[in-house]
């Protein structure tokens, strides 16, 4: 395969991924590994390095549109940010001392995970409750946009939230992801914030995660410039697109099979990763 | 806002003061996103179009990881390659950028957050940005 060949059926593949991962919320990052690793049979920390960049990328292009809407909630963000940058930098510290096939099998785990939260990912009302010390004393109670205009919301349980979002970012670090669906469920179910404030504001703290492992990926070596460069096009165009037809398509099914879809990837790199093929 | 029509508390009335001045910076913070995620991506492309056109010859073999050399994995050795028109020091270029991009929003949190004089988020802003630096010049080869 030539070098051209070869680049455009990764910007393809990445294409695809990043509109699908755009349209179902699970963010492309999460299937470029087991693409590259599965399909082109590209080592899986080139792999890695690759989906790091691409994260960075949709993070940051999609977020800008997100702190427009007012959803994303600023102040928890940031707060929460020193849990998951502290994260990710044991996360790429821990990358070094395990082996290939290791980080494969929990790679298939994570992703078995990530598949079953978007499955069952629906939008449910928070009942509003009294103010929570940690979170007063941090101001970050806020509202957010609502059929009915502003509706405020209280934030919960912070330290419960600092303690998940420390092992999202030790899971983005170590496998090269967002991690967005653990980062979800901790402002979700833990912080019981509202449904489309978590996911926001899970976008906006993805871009920060990621650079934090990032750097030490890129002057470890692990990022290749021919193999980066079609990865992060392909799923920044991609998921532009896909942000772009979300409003209009009806996406449950895609959903559905896209899960599916993930589900079987992630018991290939589990057996592939127990059977010694990384 | 308030369904049963009780007068706000506390924390609610910071909640509506917060959301007031956020929506300004918010704005800000996008733009200086969206520019940056732009930019490093024309630069990559540009340094991709260079690399596929002048390497005709059979793809690189990433089944073997051996590790990048000094000239894509170091800021001295990314800097010369671009400067030289290479293209994959300058695709490298535009993915530092891209790193660069979030922690550039960091910096502008600090900046946003003395303009409020919330001085506990200006701290927590700082200590992201310490950890960011940490990890893109703590030297970890």
């Amino acid at each position: 395969m030539t070098a051209l060949e070869f680049t455009a059926l990764i910007a393809f593949g990445s294409l695809l991924a990043g509109f699908l991962g755009a349209l179902t919320g699970l963010g492309g990052g999460v299937v470029i590994v087991p693409m590259l690793t599965l399909l082109f049979g590209v080592d899986i920390r080139y792999a890695i390095g690759a989906a790091l960049v691409s994260v960075i990328a949709t993070s940051s292009g999609a977020a800008a549109a997100y702190v427009r809407d007012g959803y994303s909630n600023i102040r928890v963000g940031m707060f929460l940010e020193i849990a998951t940058t502290i994260g990710a930098l044991s996360g790429a510290a821990l990358a070094l001392y395990l082996r290939a096939s290791i980080i494969a099998i929990i790679f298939g785990v994570v992703l078995l995970y990530s598949a079953y939260a978007s499955y069952r990912q629906k939008e449910h009302t928070v009942k509003d409750e009294d103010p929570d010390r940690i979170a007063t004393w941090l101001q970050m109670d806020s509202s957010f946009p609502t059929a009915n205009g502003l509706e405020t919301y209280h934030v919960r349980r912070v330290p419960l939230c600092f303690v998940i979002m420390y092992i999202a970012g030790v899971l983005s670090g170590l496998l090269g992801i967002g991690s967005g669906a653990v980062k979800v469920l901790a402002m979700d179910q833990a912080m019981k914030l509202p449904f489309k404030v978590s996911t926001t504001t899970s976008n906006f703290m993805i871009g920060v995660t990621a650079a934090a492992s990032a750097g030490i990926y890129l002057s470890r070596g692990y990022i290749d410039p021919g193999l980066a460069m079609p990865v992060m096009l392909g799923v920044l165009a991609g998921s532009l697109l896909g942000a772009r037809v979300l409003a209009s398509a009806k996406v449950k099914t895609l959903r559905i099979v896209f899960s599916a879809v993930i589900g079987i990837l992630a018991i290939e790199m589990i057996y592939n990763g127990f059977a010694g093929k990384f | 806002m308030n369904e049963q029509g009780s007068p706000p508390d506390a924390a609610q009335s910071t909640a509506l003061a917060n959301l007031q001045k956020d929506k300004r910076i918010d704005l800000l913070m996008g733009i200086l996103l969206r520019t940056g995620v732009l930019l490093s991506a024309a630069i990559v492309l540009l340094g991709g179009l260079l690399f596929v056109t002048r390497h005709p010859g059979p793809v690189a073999n990433y089944r073997v990881f051996r590790g990048e050399p000094p000239e894509f994995r170091t800021l001295r050795g990314i800097l010369g390659e671009a400067r030289a028109w290479h293209g994959r020091g300058l695709i490298q270029l535009g993915l530092l950028l891209l790193i660069a991009t979030p922690v550039a929003r960091v910096v502008f949190s600090v900046g946003a957050f003395l303009y409020e004089r919330d001085w506990k988020y200006v701290a927590v802003s700082l200590l992201v940005l310490a950890l960011l630096f940490y990890s893109l010049f703590g030297g970890h080869g």
